[in-house]
């Protein structure tokens, strides 16, 4: 099965050179393999998990707390103006 | 001073033998000798370190007793520190400086520590060996031609190399228990929600727990009794009360029901290993303990499901790194990271979830229920921790999945939430250290630790003990 | 004109409607940061959660969780017992986390209905789910230093957002409306949202397509607007957007699928280059939030705390005061006027003021609710009655002087110009004082004239 590494790498948001692009494209292939063993495995009535805890409907009080002031907020971007972060213009129009 | 316990530490600072600032000078001093050779830290606070020194040592002078008052402690580089550097050994978080403190941090900081310094990982804690590190593997302090085993590699090796009293780590899934068992210190995972992950730089979300890599079983209750808890801003920390760890380790070995399960010695694994495990076994055996043979699930299908869950969940806890908010663009995550995010996404995407994603958390509800029925008969499961000795310098090199395999010992115990401890139970010939787990029951934390501690107080005069690495 | 007639009977619209609507909580669905961000200072209502920081977790905002539910109860869904958070996973500058906490396959509330009255009809629009989410940052588009650039401000990052999703049963702009307003109404009598549309805490994307009238099943595409930020562009953008669809099906073409924004400026709605094309949101089950089970206790409980909905205090009030359905369209349109209106009615009671009067007064007089609390309106109703009848005496001197003082006027009204009598009222009125008798000079003057 050809994997389309292009589209994952597209969905994933992560550039990806040529040569990464065969070599990525191999060793998602091998460990899609490996991982294949687990259809050995018998499911057939288990409901899956995601959480181990056994916790439910943890929630907070609709309380407000301090936040980080404007500084604090921005103190790690690269680009900011006026108050906001900045990136480069995007377009929603064609 | 610095090869001192905690504990031992606790003692001289109390007793006046020595100050924080010379105990945490000598750690500094260890610091600088072995730095060059081991490469355990991404960032050394020698400043903030000896301002905290001299802060504690006029606490100790008016009478204050915290926990770890004056004691130097280095953390994991995925534990964010206000102010500090954090990285995460990722070249994308180069430059972030945190504005905010994990929990686990916070709670060091009101137990009196002095922060030494970040300790070098695997990137994105994605590996079994700190050698996808962006700052340069970490070496192991028993031969530096060896790996120290990850992702908490540095923290492991700087714990070894007498380079802090004690570390903090996180597991995943080997995370801790791995590179202890490499570098012959003792590392607990504790039960997954029983210490907050707020502040983490979250792995796997449903597996990451923070532990404590310590010198001897007693520094690693401590630690985990101030670590553990409930925490408001982690929704999956357990409310159950935390246990007087430190004060119970104790119990008695004779009533103690110990499970072996042969699916652990796996085939391939360094036979060293096993006779020394099976060796400590016999010796539990003679405290009293009752050696049960059990059968498990065969740990190679953990590989599976943790490789689809934990990359998974990496895929969508990494999608946060777009270097808008902080640090660089993703074009700075490296190869191991690319793997791993490209395998998580390919495994939720349409068509593909429930083959991968989904039947993984089935198999998943499977392997917790194989450790609840386990448990029915047995009160905790002693195994292998690695199949291997500290591997060498390089061994990660192409592999596609290093980590993911290394770690088949102790994956399934992740998975289902447990937790475990490694405890060191020999030197190999070549003169690497040998580790043991013992698994527990969630939050059973007293349980295991326990039992480690009978372990290590039961074999103190071995002789491997008074081997120390040659730095 | 004929022709196109004929054409356009052939094609029925086909519209579903996705409303997202702002929670008006104290803070944050998931951090503590308040929620309160209009019109505040960028970035400084966040912190390491809803700024995506490393290493920062949800915890679920109790409250939000009950006002979703009440607004799932409040259009009859069903509420699940079991319910959970997911993970939607896409890139967006303004989605910090790279990922926005939403519900996917297990949301709180589904399978509800709503009658809506749309001209003379009543339709019942299915709702199929309600469900939680967090909002993301606000884009603004803007040129620095000659450069087109983007600012974000994440301050409305993580506000809690309920998000409704209706059944594709509407047929036309004017029921999609209709419907708009009544949850509008809705979530305003809850009181757990604003659901202003030009503040955006109520956001409305449609999807919508065309079927020839007699063909079964749902049309084979559908698009969605997005953008439509005002009730008064609401009826523009799904009609222009019919049209167009018209237009290509007519020529034989299928509407492309696909995300179109309305353009106010264009009048118009344009493709967007899409952010989400094709997107494979990759939905899991959030680790990081356990799960919820309500029991049915539970549920009711939070039924009973429901507050009397429109349409049934519609329906008491014409019941209980005996008016007709225009008054109490008019008294019950906002759950403020409607308690103004009761409070009234209790004060009125020590007077013997009917409640028909009250109406009258409130709505012939305009009367704001919010200057005229409930028992000063009663005064003026007293006051105002107690001056009404005039003695007649000052009535016919008043009309005299007036016809006396106006003779251009009286002979226009004798020439056929009958209107002209409003103005003697109002002459008359001048000396008599504004609260005298309308319809009592009214019938004198044109005694008089006659």
């Amino acid at each position: 099965m050809k994997i389309d590494v292009l589209h994952i790498a597209k969905l994933a948001k992560l550039p990806i050179s040529p040569k990464e692009k065969i070599r990525l494209e191999k060793q998602l292939s091998e460990t899609i393999e490996y991982v294949k063993e687990l259809n050995k495995v018998d499911t057939k009535n288990v409901e899956s998990v995601s959480q181990v805890t056994g916790l439910e409907n943890i929630t907070r009080e609709d309380k407000a707390k301090p936040s980080l002031s404007q500084d604090e907020a921005l103190s790690g971007a690269k680009s900011k103006h006026n108050g906001f972060f900045k990136v480069d213009g995007i377009f929603n129009e064609e | 001073m610095n090869n001192l316990t905690i504990k031992q530490a606790k003692i001289g600072l109390k007793n006046k033998k020595f100050s924080s600032v010379e105990l945490t000078t000598a750690c500094l001093k260890q610091i600088k000798k072995v730095e060059g050779k081991l490469n355990s830290f991404v960032t050394v606070t020698e400043k903030e370190a000896l301002m905290e020194a001299t802060k504690a040592d006029s606490a100790i002078k008016n009478g204050v007793e915290l926990p770890l008052l004056g004691i130097p402690i280095a953390i994991k580089d995925n534990f964010s520190t206000i102010g500090i550097r954090t990285t995460a050994s990722s070249k994308v978080l180069d430059n972030y400086i945190p504005p905010y403190d994990a929990t686990v941090v916070r709670k060091l900081k009101a137990a009196g520590m002095v922060l030494v310094g970040k300790t070098n990982m695997d990137a994105w804690a994605h590996g079994s060996s700190t050698e996808t590190s962006d700052y340069g593997s970490t070496k192991n302090p028993w031969n530096t031609n060896h790996l120290p085993g990850g992702s908490s590699g540095g923290s492991a090796a700087a714990v070894a190399s007498d380079s802090v009293i004690a570390a903090i780590g996180s597991e995943t899934a080997g995370s801790i228990r791995q590179p202890a068992s490499w570098c012959g210190v003792v590392g607990l995972k504790p039960t997954y929600g029983r210490v907050s992950r707020y502040g983490v730089i979250a792995m796997g979300s449903s597996l990451d727990s923070p532990g404590p890599i310590t010198k001897n079983v007693e520094d690693s209750a401590l630690i985990l009794e101030i670590l553990a808890g409930s925490d408001s801003f982690d929704a999956t920390t357990s409310p159950l009360p935390v246990g007087n760890y430190s004060k119970n380790l104790n119990q008695d070995v004779k009533k103690l029901r110990i499970g072996i399960s042969d699916e652990y010695f796996i085939s391939g694994i360094d036979k060293e290993v096993e006779n020394s495990v099976r060796e400590a076994i016999k010796k539990f055996e003679k405290m009293g303990a009752i050696i049960e043979k059990i059968k498990l699930f065969d740990p190679k299908y953990a590989i599976d499901v943790y490789t689809i869950i934990q990359r998974s969940e990496v895929s969508s806890n990494l999608a946060r790194y777009d270097g808008i908010r902080f640090g660089f663009g993703r074009d700075k995550f490296m190869e191991e990271a690319k793997r791993r995010i490209m395998f998580g996404t390919h495994s939720l995407s349409s068509g593909y979830y429930d083959q991968y994603y989904n039947k993984a958390q089935k198999v998943r509800a499977v392997i917790i229920k194989d450790f609840e029925e386990a448990f029915k008969k047995v009160d905790i499961i002693i195994a292998p921790t690695s199949p291997s000795l500290a591997l060498p310098v390089g061994a990660t090199k192409d592999a596609v999945m290093f980590g993911e395999i290394a770690d088949v010992l102790v994956e399934p115990s992740s998975i289902a939430g447990l937790s475990g401890v490694n405890i060191p139970v020999n030197i190999s010939q070549s003169g690497l250290p040998i580790g043991m787990q013992i698994i527990g029951p969630q939050f059973k934390e007293d349980v295991i630790l326990s039992a480690a501690h009978q372990y290590e107080t039961n074999t103190v005069d071995e002789l491997w003990r008074k081997k120390k690495p040659n730095l | 004109m004929e022709k196109e007639k004929t054409k356009s009977m052939n094609y029925k619209p086909v519209i579903g409607l996705e409303v997202h609507v702002e929670l008006k909580t104290n803070s944050k669905m998931f951090c503590g940061c308040s929620a309160d961000y209009f019109g505040k200072k960028p970035n400084t209502h966040t912190c390491p959660v809803c700024l995506g920081l490393p290493g920062a977790l949800p915890v679920a905002n109790k409250r939000a969780i009950e006002w979703c539910i009440m607004i799932g109860l409040a259009l009859n869904c069903n509420i699940r017992l079991f319910s959970k958070f997911d993970r939607k996973n896409y890139f967006y500058p303004d989605l910090p986390k790279g990922y926005q906490i939403s519900q996917y396959d297990q949301p709180f509330c589904e399978k509800g209905s709503i009658k809506v009255k749309s001209g003379d009809s009543t339709k019942t629009i299915g709702i199929t789910r309600v469900h939680q989410e967090e909002d993301t940052g606000k884009l603004i588009h803007d040129t620095v230093d000659g450069k087109n650039v983007s600012l974000i401000d994440f301050n409305r990052s993580g506000v809690p957002l309920v998000e409704i999703v209706t059944e594709p049963d509407f047929e036309s702009a004017q029921e999609v409306v209709d419907y708009l307003k009544k949850l509008q109404q809705i979530v305003r009598y809850l009181d757990v949202s604003n659901a202003n549309m030009e503040k955006g805490d109520m956001r409305l994307e449609p999807n919508i397509s065309l079927k020839l009238a007699d063909q079964q099943g749902l049309p084979k595409y559908k698009v969605e607007v997005k953008n439509i930020n005002s009730f008064k562009f609401v009826e523009k953008a799904i009609n222009y957007e019919l049209k167009r669809q018209q237009e290509l099906l007519e020529k034989g073409e299928t509407p492309k699928q696909e995300t179109r924004g309305w353009n106010e400026k264009k009048q118009a709605t344009q493709s967007q280059r899409s952010k989400e094309e094709a997107n494979d949101y990759r939905y899991f089950p959030e680790p990081d939030l356990p799960p919820f089970r309500f029991t049915q206790d539970y549920i009711d409980k939070l039924k009973s705390t429901l507050p009397e909905l429109p349409w049934q205090k519609y329906e008491r009030f014409q019941r209980e005061y005996n008016l007709s359905a225009y008054d109490v369209e008019i008294l019950t349109r906002e759950k403020k006027s409607a308690d103004h209106f009761e409070e009234a009615i209790k004060v009125g009671k020590k007077y013997n003021i009917e409640p028909k009067e009250i109406v009258n007064t409130i709505i012939n007089k305009k009367v704001d609710v919010e200057e005229t609390p409930p028992a000063l309106l009663i005064k003026n109703i007293i006051f105002s009655k107690q001056t009404t009848t005039i003695k007649m005496d000052d009535l016919e001197n008043a009309i005299s002087k007036i016809l006396n003082e106006n003779a251009l006027a009286v002979l226009d009204y004798k020439n056929g110009k009958i209107q002209v009598v409003g103005f003697l009222i109002g002459q008359v009125k001048k000396i008599l004082g504004k609260n005298a008798d309308t319809s009592q000079i009214k019938e004198n003057l044109e005694e008089k004239l006659k």
